[in-house]
């Protein structure tokens, strides 16, 4: 069974959210999407400065199986993408949760009450 | 419903992650896709490819039946056991599918089918039948499982489980089989190594299998199947060719035997009439990215596509096979289209890696 931590936020597109202590909202993906991946070997992430709409595709996630695509879980501008996971892709495999992938300044609009706690991302994924 | 091979129970119990292929629940990885790559390109990995379909064709009629089906000509075989990779043509000379016939005597062939066109080839098969009256018989052998060993370690851990099939199997040269009992050892496969593919029966199944896991064979899925015979330059039916591609422009001129040319197979005529408009090369993606089918390739010569494309987990960079005008040649930069953006690629000759060899 996939790992899914109470202490994290989730959208039905397989991103984990932790919010830091400056307001940051950080972002990574699942264990349950790294192991339907399978193994990843190449991200492309969204440059630090790009303003993000909620629900836009941003990054991009490639296993040797297929590509799939990141997306923003709130509006915002992204201050920082994680250039060690970039060049150590399959960090996202051997740890999904210690390897977040970019973090974004919310705007005033970005909602997150809308975010999937973990129990109602276990249910996206049970469905699945 | 989906359909099992009769080691679906055993991939289970495995842990193996099961994806449906052509209508079959199949293991796509027991853990790490690249980690059983490498098992078959250092050492020894086993696939199950039972969904695969044998065909026993026999008759009076065989050879002269087979000849008049098959792109490539059977009456090159003159060992029993020795086999022959052949596309199957439609009259417009596009691919109903790529096989391997294995002659066993004049009157006595093995082919063997992908899984999602076995239904469509036997009914082309037996419409051809029907349509030359030829005097043969087609039997569908669901009764069979077959499994894949490859690697360079393949034959002696094979030897290791199966002990009594070694005397048969030690002399067999590549592209051979021998019958052992009711086991058929071929030494073919799918993955640029050595090994050998064996074709047994499925009561059978679980314990040769289970032999080989204790010999030290790695249970690999189809995953690590795609990049192995995609770095061994190999073509996958439905990606690389199909029905509206002729041979000459999948890179598969090379089992089209035009020599005698009194044989007159099914899709003689149309390839004769519309030579090769385009050559088959591989693709190395220099630039970070991954190349995957249908991608844009932009040469000197003019635009091409890729047909297939994956990370490379032996040459760790993306590799990919192109359709691209003639004027190309290996070693030459291109650019390809990936999401919008031109990244650098160069060309190469086919195949990209080959016992345990990288050759580019």
């Amino acid at each position: 069974m996939s790992n899914v931590p109470t202490n994290l936020k989730y959208t039905p597109s397989h991103e984990w959210i932790s919010v830091d202590a400056d307001g940051i909202v950080v972002v990574g993906v699942t264990d349950h999407a790294q192991e339907a991946l399978g193994d990843v070997v190449f991200l492309e992430l969204p440059e630090v400065g790009r303003t993000l709409a909620a629900s836009e595709a941003c990054a991009v996630i490639e296993s040797v199986k297929a590509a799939s695509d990141i997306y923003a879980p709130i509006s915002g501008e992204v201050v920082e993408s994680n250039q060690d996971a970039v060049d150590a892709p399959e960090s996202v495999n051997a740890d999904a949760y210690a390897t977040w992938l970019f973090k974004i300044k919310p705007d005033g609009v970005s909602d997150l009450s809308k975010l999937l706690d973990a129990a109602g991302y276990e249910a996206v994924i049970a469905n699945a | 419903m989906a359909k099992h091979t009769p080691l679906h129970a055993v991939h289970v119990a495995a842990g193996a992650r099961i994806v449906d292929f052509a209508g079959w629940d199949m293991p796509v990885n027991y853990g790490s896709q690249i980690e059983e790559h490498h098992a078959v390109r250092r050492d020894a990995g086993m696939f199950d490819v039972s969904h695969m379909l044998g065909l026993d064709l026999g008759g009076p009629d065989a050879t002269t039946w087979l000849r008049g089906l098959l792109a490539n000509d059977v009456a090159k075989l003159h060992e029993p056991g020795k086999a022959l990779y052949s596309c199957m043509l439609n009259p417009d000379g596009g691919v109903i599918d790529d096989l391997i016939v294995y002659y066993f005597s004049p009157t006595s062939y093995r082919i063997v089918v992908n899984a999602g066109t076995a239904d469509k080839d036997v009914a082309w098969m037996r419409q051809r039948i029907a349509a030359t009256g030829a005097n043969v018989t087609l039997e569908s052998r669901r009764d069979l499982a077959m499994i894949a060993v490859q690697g360079p370690n393949a034959r002696d851990k094979t030897w290791a489980a199966l002990p009594d099939t070694r005397a048969a199997s030690e002399s067999l040269k590549p592209f051979s089989a021998a019958a052992v009992g009711d086991l058929l050892i071929a030494r073919t496969g799918y993955t640029g190594e050595d090994g050998f593919e064996i074709t047994l029966p499925a009561t059978r199944a679980e314990a040769v299998w289970n032999a080989l896991v204790a010999a030290g064979v790695t249970p690999c899925g189809l995953g690590a199947r795609d990049t192995l015979r995609l770095e061994a330059g190999m073509n996958l039916y439905g990606q690389d060719m199909d029905e509206t591609v002729s041979p000459l422009d999948a890179g598969l001129a090379w089992t089209v035997d035009l020599k005698d040319e009194s044989r007159d197979f099914v899709g003689r005529a149309a390839l004769v009439a519309n030579p090769a408009r385009r050559k088959v090369l591989g693709l190395i993606l220099e630039d970070k990215g991954v190349l995957r089918a249908h991608m844009t390739v932009f040469t000197a010569a003019g635009e091409g596509e890729t047909t297939s494309g994956t990370f490379s987990p032996s040459l760790e960079k993306s590799i990919a096979f192109a359709r691209l005008p003639f004027g190309v040649e290996p070693g030459e930069a291109v650019e390809v289209d990936i999401r919008g953006r031109r990244l650098k690629a160069r060309t190469v000759k086919l195949p990209f890696v080959r016992n345990g060899k990288t050759l580019v």
